[in-house]
């Protein structure tokens, strides 16, 4: 996975400290983000910088310390970050991303998961329509429809996940809204 | 000019079931159109009231509320009788334990619609020889159902519910209890209806029997949650599928 872009999502709430975007990305990742390189943060922070994405900023009256410093968007970076919501990843699905994805956008409220969720699930429903009507045309025991088998269970295991994000995050709005 | 007419209409359908506390709104006050050489698919999880939305469409069961139209003719207001012509004549119906006489052979399986409606002997059979070759089962004609394997009965009950030529056939849960080598058979003749110009309205739970249709609602609580059109939207080719882009 690029982190590169679920930071910059990250950063769309509000301005950051390079320690606390690690944190919240460990925290959404829970045990898989446990193998995440502690300088990572900062070398893809540094990356994003260079690339005019963000600005640093440091803390007003604190000693000049990496972890003093204070990262926000640019807006080119506000950019970015539109445009990494709106895409649909396939495929190549990357499961941690498209989720860190759900987390960013409902903590900046930059999008509605639920929708993210939504237009992905419409990607790959297209899909499986293109694969399962290649897998009708091809002949019994063809080669190619096998691994024609291998991309429609692969895209049905994608739906089933899909599925449930959609569920987890209509629940979290609806208690959202209760509060 | 060629206009494509909607063969279902449908305006804030709404059908309870139960009573007072239980009372369950199976369809939640929906809207729908389904032109003409459509397939739809509709899916969702047991109970969101997809088969209900279908029966209503195919008249075995009354609304709560709302309106259908059928080719431009509204059918709900009609009387029992008047609907149940209706069934026989203009909506087709594939269900997912087959529904078939098990006394009457595969022929006569499909015939007896066709004399149901007041067709002669001589044309119900030879629309049913004609349907049979279609359905790839034109060497099983007089074999009884309980001879015949699931995919093949399904097949038997496609042909019958295109006896009298239906304006839709409606099919729930179509691949419900077959396997998955009888699955792409079905497939394959419900691909070859949507060729031919055929109306289907197929409800389903099976992903990859919806992701077949030109277009799939999504239903939750008896609401529709999702409306997509998968047909003629997609510029990748199949190349896309394993990462062979560009």
């Amino acid at each position: 996975m690029e982190v590169q872009d679920a930071v910059l999502a990250m950063l769309a709430k509000e301005p950051s400290h390079g320690y606390h975007l690690r944190a919240r990305l460990r925290q959404s990742l829970g045990p898989l983000g446990e193998s995440m390189n502690p300088g990572q943060i900062y070398v893809t922070l540094a990356r994003l910088e260079k690339a005019g994405l963000v600005v640093c900023e440091r803390a007003d009256g604190l000693p000049e310390r990496p972890e003093r410093k204070v990262y926000a968007l640019t807006p080119a970076g506000q950019q970015r970050v539109a445009a990494w919501l709106a895409e649909v990843g396939w495929p190549k699905p990357d499961l941690a991303e498209f989720h860190l994805k759900l987390v960013a956008a409902a903590a900046a409220r930059l999008a509605d998961p639920v929708e993210l969720v939504a237009a992905q699930r419409r990607e790959l429903l297209r899909r499986l329509r293109e694969a399962q009507r290649a897998v009708l045309a091809e002949p019994a025991r063809s080669a190619a429809g096998l691994l024609l088998e291998g991309v429609v269970l692969r895209l049905q295991a994608d739906l089933r996940w899909l599925a449930a994000c959609e569920r987890a995050w209509s629940d979290a709005a609806e208690r959202a809204d209760d509060e | 000019m060629n206009v494509v007419r909607d063969v279902v209409r449908v305006r804030g359908l709404v059908k309870h079931h139960g009573q007072g506390q239980s009372r369950v709104r199976a369809v939640d006050d929906v809207d729908l159109e389904v032109p003409e050489g459509q397939t739809l698919a509709v899916t969702g999880p047991s109970g969101c009231g997809k088969s209900t939305l279908l029966h209503l469409l195919g008249g075995l069961e009354r609304p709560t509320d709302g309106e259908i139209w059928l080719a431009g003719r509204r059918v709900d207001t009609l009387s029992e009788r008047a609907l149940a012509r209706l069934r026989r004549r203009s909506v087709g119906f594939v269900f997912q334990a087959f529904h078939l006489m098990d006394e009457l052979s595969a022929a006569e399986n499909v015939e007896l619609p066709a004399l149901l409606a007041g067709r002669s002997r001589r044309e119900a059979r030879r629309r049913a020889s004609l349907l049979l070759d279609r359905v790839g089962l034109a060497g099983r004609a007089r074999h009884l159902p309980s001879q015949l394997s699931g995919g093949q009965r399904q097949r038997i009950a496609i042909a019958r519910a295109l006896a009298n030529d239906p304006l839709v056939v409606l099919a729930d849960e179509p691949t419900g209890n077959l396997d998955t080598a009888a699955t792409r058979e079905v497939l394959r003749i419900f691909e070859d209806l949507r060729g031919a110009g055929h109306t289907l309205v197929i409800v389903t739970h099976d992903e990859r029997v919806a992701a077949t249709a030109d277009r799939l609602i999504s239903m939750r609580d008896g609401m529709f949650v999702d409306d997509t059109r998968l047909a003629g939207s997609h510029p990748r080719g199949l190349g896309g599928l394993i990462g062979l882009e560009g």
